[in-house]
């Protein structure tokens, strides 16, 4: 073996592991919560929360939250029933504005506002810390519930 | 009296069994919805799924396109729905022909109708019988592996295809006509039959025109599939300039939907490059003859006008030359079993106590998977109502009835777990060919593999 090919492996290895380290560094730092509150259209309010990097369906979905078909699709940008409902305030300061295959299926929304988005395009982040949202019902009929 | 409503109280607070047997009929979107929704609002009732097919999912199975896998997610939570163990699934069970409604109501409280609206409209002109005139319901069936479509005639060998309507059906059948066939078969997940791709392989289809009553403000296609057709490698969209271009002075003050939708369309028709295949929409038309003497020639268009929102046909009309016609202008529901409280007029079923109908046999043939979630989420909180207020308190036998009459006639039904063994073999035939599934399409075949003779 010649000694160039080993030097490739130590480093390599090296790399690696210091890799790792940094990936489990950053796990850790992750792992400061992210509190979002849900306001239902029935008038419950839920608060749950989520790491960095999460959407907003993957905190319903991890914290077993009870929202009848949310989610459908599965975050997939096929379906509106994440449907959710922003603040001016907020809608704005959201890092990524909605793309055209977003805004596609929101025009299938009830209730569709101008500060709608789908809970599975709001990815969180730290800034987002105890952001609330409005969940509009999945059905098109305000005596539900 | 009081015993009545005592013994109601008992089902109400019974966590795990409480006697109330809920019987739906069709294992599609508004059946499981329905079911999903009513164990929520019942808990503890006992829910029967029958379905017609010897396997479930309805159209999220026959009728969402190959190319949009995605869609297909909803199967998960309706598996988890199939697997809570007070849910049943019996395929291969037809009302009004192995079971009828009377037989449903003396064995059920509540039974919810969700057989869905699978025939299409006709045209009914002249000339409709003529080969390569296609039912566009039955070509998705086709080749989406619906059994009783397998055999279905399509002439591919055609360049010019015109189709009749506007929705997103009618999209979903240019859309697979006009995708570079490789990309349905390669590198995506589509679960699209086999023998179809292989004719497919051979489509010569170069132009489609979509033809439509009314003009672009009228269209029913939604946003999200005209864009797919917007992005067709090698596909242009062309609209005819007199049809769309005065449009865009009115677009700003169209609701937001309709808004985005018709820019798009004006935008489309503004551009210019032409790419090999050609994707027309054609405005204020209606076909009045089929014209051909074994096999479709053309087609006899009259120009409309529009009176507000209606189409006024004028004497004005031209042949179109055309080698194949899907027509694809809606569906309606049937009335499966004479004692069905079938609305003629609307092809719908009202809700009544103890007799109650989901998605698309209750709201009519259109709308996007939420809106039949939504039907359906309303349709079981009604029952639950009804639950509440103790009308549906007689004591009912359930599966325990319907399985004689199953066993008399002899009939092989599936279980989910029929239908599991069944989900199998199509996923490890599909790995052949790198897809996510192959689909049996023979129900002999299907029985064979899910079906079970013991009813108890």
């Amino acid at each position: 073996m010649s000694k160039q090919l080993l030097k490739y492996i130590i480093t390599k290895n090296c790399l690696k592991s210091r890799i790792h380290n940094m990936k489990y560094m950053s796990t850790v730092n992750n792992e400061k919560l992210i509190k979002v509150t849900f306001n239902k259209a029935n008038g419950d309010k839920i608060t749950a929360e989520g790491k960095k990097g999460d959407s907003l369906l993957d905190v319903i979905i991890n914290n077993n939250l009870d929202f009848d078909g949310y989610g459908a699709c599965e975050g997939t940008l096929t379906c509106s029933t994440c449907h959710v409902i922003l603040d001016p305030k907020d809608y704005n300061a959201l890092p990524e504005k909605p793309s055209d295959e977003e805004l596609d299926m929101l025009d299938l929304a009830y209730n569709l506002t101008d500060t709608s988005r789908l809970g599975c395009q709001i990815i969180l982040e730290e800034k987002l810390d105890g952001l609330e949202v409005k969940v509009p019902a999945t059905v098109n009929d305000a005596r539900y519930n | 009296m009081q015993w009545s409503y005592l013994s109601h109280a008992i089902r109400k607070y019974s966590k795990h069994v409480n006697g109330f047997h809920v019987g739906i009929v069709g294992a599609g979107p508004a059946g499981f919805y329905c079911a999903q929704q009513l164990l929520k609002k019942i808990p503890g009732c006992q829910i029967d799924i029958y379905e017609r097919l010897p396997v479930p999912f309805g159209l999220v199975r026959y009728g969402v396109a190959p190319d949009h896998p995605e869609v297909k997610n909803v199967i998960n939570t309706f598996t988890k729905t199939a697997s809570n163990e007070n849910v049943r699934f019996i395929g291969n069970v037809s009302l009004g022909c192995d079971i009828s409604l009377a037989q449903l109501k003396h064995s059920y409280n509540a039974v919810v109708l969700a057989y869905g609206a699978d025939e299409d409209k006709k045209l009914s002109i002249p000339g409709e019988n003529l080969s390569n005139v296609v039912s566009a319901t039955k070509f998705i069936g086709w080749y989406n592996g619906l059994p009783a479509d397998k055999n279905i005639k399509v002439d591919l060998d055609v360049e010019h295809a015109v189709i009749v309507g506007q929705g997103n059906v009618a999209l979903d059948v240019a859309r697979i006509l006009l995708t570079p066939v490789d990309e349905l078969k390669v590198g995506t997940k589509t679960d699209i039959t086999e023998y179809s791709l292989e004719t497919l392989t051979q489509s010569k289809v170069k132009k489609i025109t979509l033809i439509g009553r009314r003009g672009p403000l009228q269209v029913a296609f939604t946003i999200k599939e005209f864009r797919e057709m917007l992005k067709l490698p090698g596909v242009s969209t062309h609209f005819f300039k007199e049809q769309i271009n005065d449009i865009d002075k009115i677009i700003s003050d169209l609701p937001r939907p309709q808004k985005r939708l018709v820019q798009l369309m004006y935008d489309a028709s503004q551009k210019t490059e032409v790419r090999d295949k050609l994707f027309d929409l054609l405005f204020l038309r209606t076909p009045i003859s089929i014209l051909g003497t074994r096999k479709i020639e053309g087609i006899e268009l009259a120009v409309n006008h529009l009176e507000g929102e209606k189409a006024v046909v004028t004497d004005e009309k031209y042949t179109l030359k055309c080698e194949i016609a899907f027509r694809s202008i809606g569906y309606r529901s049937i009335q499966a079993d004479p004692d069905v409280p079938f609305d003629k007029i609307s092809s719908t079923v009202p809700q009544s106590i103890g007799v109650y109908s989901v998605g698309w046999l209750s709201s009519g043939p259109v709308g996007v998977i939420l809106s039949t979630m939504s039907n359906a989420f309303q349709a079981a909180s009604l029952i639950g109502q009804h639950f509440d207020k103790g009308l549906l308190n007689e004591r009912k036998p359930g599966y325990n009835y319907i399985s004689k009459v199953l066993e008399d006639k002899g009939i092989i039904t599936v279980d989910w777990n029929g239908w599991m063994r069944i989900n199998k073999v199509e996923v490890e035939r599909g790995i052949k060919h790198g897809k996510p599934r192959e689909k049996i399409v023979d129900i002999d075949e299907m029985l064979k593999i899910g079906g079970i003779l013991d009813y108890t």
